[in-house]
């Protein structure tokens, strides 16, 4: 930074802090073999490319530890890095591991349920780490949409509805959503988790709206305006004749809606 | 207990003046005091189709500003004795109308009458929300198109979520599906929605079909609501949807394309 620009400083505002949300592949761990993690990783690269280059990731090494199974995390930093991706964080490890990341720049994500191996520190404690991680990190740290992801926390915020929703109304839910009785045209419904609609669907349904690529719709008769996973979207005009009026599902497949008979 | 009842639809020209007139006579000639209220303030009908449009000396908006007596400003139907007109005010707009004000006034109508009947004005706006706010039964008027059954779906949400009832968390405002200005011909022909069409989309009990029919033009003209001409098929449509709301089970008619002069000399009816 030069001497020149450190003098506005003081007066200028150059920079400042805003809350956003990302959506971030998590490598989930179920071994402790970073040879076999290579090249399995390797192999999921090698189907798609140009999906997993300079792509973030969040390593969650829950499942390890649950299992009692100790891995080296420098080891696996440099590992993910050398494949091309770039570790943005590291979730459900334990204090010895979240310190190794840290070391080498990584945040600590407060993962769900994480577990602390005879570290004994609370819940607000490792949230406290994480927030320390993310300031000190040169890269924003990404948040996963957890809310969403996570059953136990979805299920909590599941917005049930029993009635119509009527043309011009907006149902948000903050996790899944399931209507029993039909949306109208002109309505619309949000959820950051799956939607269902028990009756005929004709209005807007948006699911995974904080970037849940996982959530999807259900409705017992489709005939929507549009439907949007994710911010994928189709609009009336690009559904095909075979799946109107018909029961189906709808998830994103490498970022396109598939649309099918359940 | 008084029941306060709306006539909406969202869309204009449906018939929802015409309806609430029927309607308000109809409940009248069973013996239930009603009272009639126009809403559509600025744009007031309602006096002309009930014939007392020559008898209006107060207004609904007097009353809210205190200007007038509810009692000066009521109008008695010169046919019925039991039905009693608040003619709207054709020199303001719907500004001129508070929910306190009309808060007041339908709870001192609920003392006297059994029935209370708001005509709405078209559009979501604030005269059709006043309408409305109060209600414990909403009768919704539709033309079997779909522009106007798209209006009704979206006043049903407001209905839904914006009423007194829906805010105070207490048992929901019942909806009922009138179509009105129905031409089973048209309806074979392809050209108008049906029936089951307009209740696939709306999913509402359906209290009545009334057709389309010269009468009510007829019976608009002359000032008299279109259920005192009991010869027309109009007037016997809103006689069934009077008797059906008061409880009677009356087959639905109307539904079916008028038969030809055989079906008419040994199909009954």
């Amino acid at each position: 930074m030069s001497t020149d620009s450190q003098k506005n400083i003081h007066h200028l505002p150059v920079l400042e802090f805003k809350s956003s949300t990302f959506s971030v592949p998590v490598l989930v761990l179920a071994n402790n073999d970073i040879i076999t993690i290579e090249q399995q990783l390797q192999e999921k690269i090698r189907q798609a490319p140009e999906f997993f280059k300079n792509s973030p990731l969040v390593f969650d090494l829950q499942e390890l530890n649950n299992l009692d199974l100790d891995i080296h995390v420098t080891d696996l930093i440099n590992m993910i890095r050398k494949l091309g991706l770039l570790p943005i964080g590291i979730r459900g490890g334990v204090a010895r591991q979240n310190q190794q990341a840290l070391e080498l720049g990584i945040p600590v994500h407060s993962g769900h349920n994480a577990r602390d191996g005879g570290y004994a520190a609370s819940q607000s404690g490792t949230d406290a780490v994480s927030t320390a991680a993310a300031a000190g990190s040169q890269k924003q740290k990404a948040p996963e949409p957890e809310s969403a992801s996570n059953p136990q926390v979805a299920t909590t915020s599941t917005v049930l509805l029993t009635h119509p929703v009527r043309s011009g109304q907006r149902i948000y839910a903050a996790g899944d959503l399931i209507i029993l009785a039909q949306v109208s045209a002109g309505a619309e419904i949000l959820a950051e988790g799956n939607i269902h609609v028990y009756g005929s669907l004709r209005g807007r349904a948006l699911a995974g709206v904080q970037g849940n690529t996982e959530a999807r719709i259900f409705c017992s008769d489709l005939q929507a305006e549009l439907i949007s996973i994710a911010g994928n979207y189709k609009i009336s005009e690009d559904l095909n004749g075979a799946s109107l009026n018909q029961p189906v599902q709808i998830y994103l497949q490498n970022h396109t809606l598939v649309i099918k008979d359940i | 207990m008084a029941r306060i009842i709306v006539v909406t639809s969202g869309k204009g020209g449906v018939g929802k003046t015409t309806t609430s007139a029927a309607i308000a006579m109809g409940l009248a000639k069973k013996g239930h005091k009603t009272a009639v209220i126009d809403f559509d303030v600025g744009l007031r009908n309602l006096d002309l189709i009930m014939g007392c449009e020559r008898r209006v000396v107060y207004d609904f908006v007097n009353v809210i500003n205190g200007e007038a007596t509810l009692n000066q400003a009521l109008i008695r139907d010169k046919n019925c004795n039991q039905l009693y007109i608040l003619p709207a005010s054709q020199t303001r707009d719907k500004d001129a109308l508070t929910q306190e004000g009309v808060g007041k006034i339908l709870d001192e109508l609920k003392k006297e009458f059994k029935y209370i009947v708001c005509d709405s004005p078209a559009g979501i706006e604030k005269g059709a929300h006043l309408a409305m706010y109060f209600a414990d039964d909403a009768f919704i008027v539709t033309n079997p198109e779909v522009s106007s059954v798209r209006d009704s779906d979206r006043m049903l949400g407001i209905l839904s979520s914006k009423s007194r009832r829906a805010e105070q968390n207490e048992e929901p405002i019942k909806e009922y599906l009138l179509l009105s200005r129905y031409s089973p011909d048209r309806v074979k022909l392809g050209e108008m929605l049906s029936v089951d069409d307009v209740q696939e989309i709306l999913s509402l009990h359906l209290l009545g079909v009334i057709p389309e029919s010269k009468s009510v033009l007829n019976a608009s003209n002359s000032g008299t609501p279109v259920i005192l001409d009991e010869k027309s098929d109009a007037g016997q449509a809103y006689a069934d949807i009077v008797a059906r709301y008061l409880g009677e089970d009356r087959p639905h008619r109307f539904i079916d394309e008028k038969k030809g002069l055989f079906g008419k000399l040994f199909g009954g009816r």
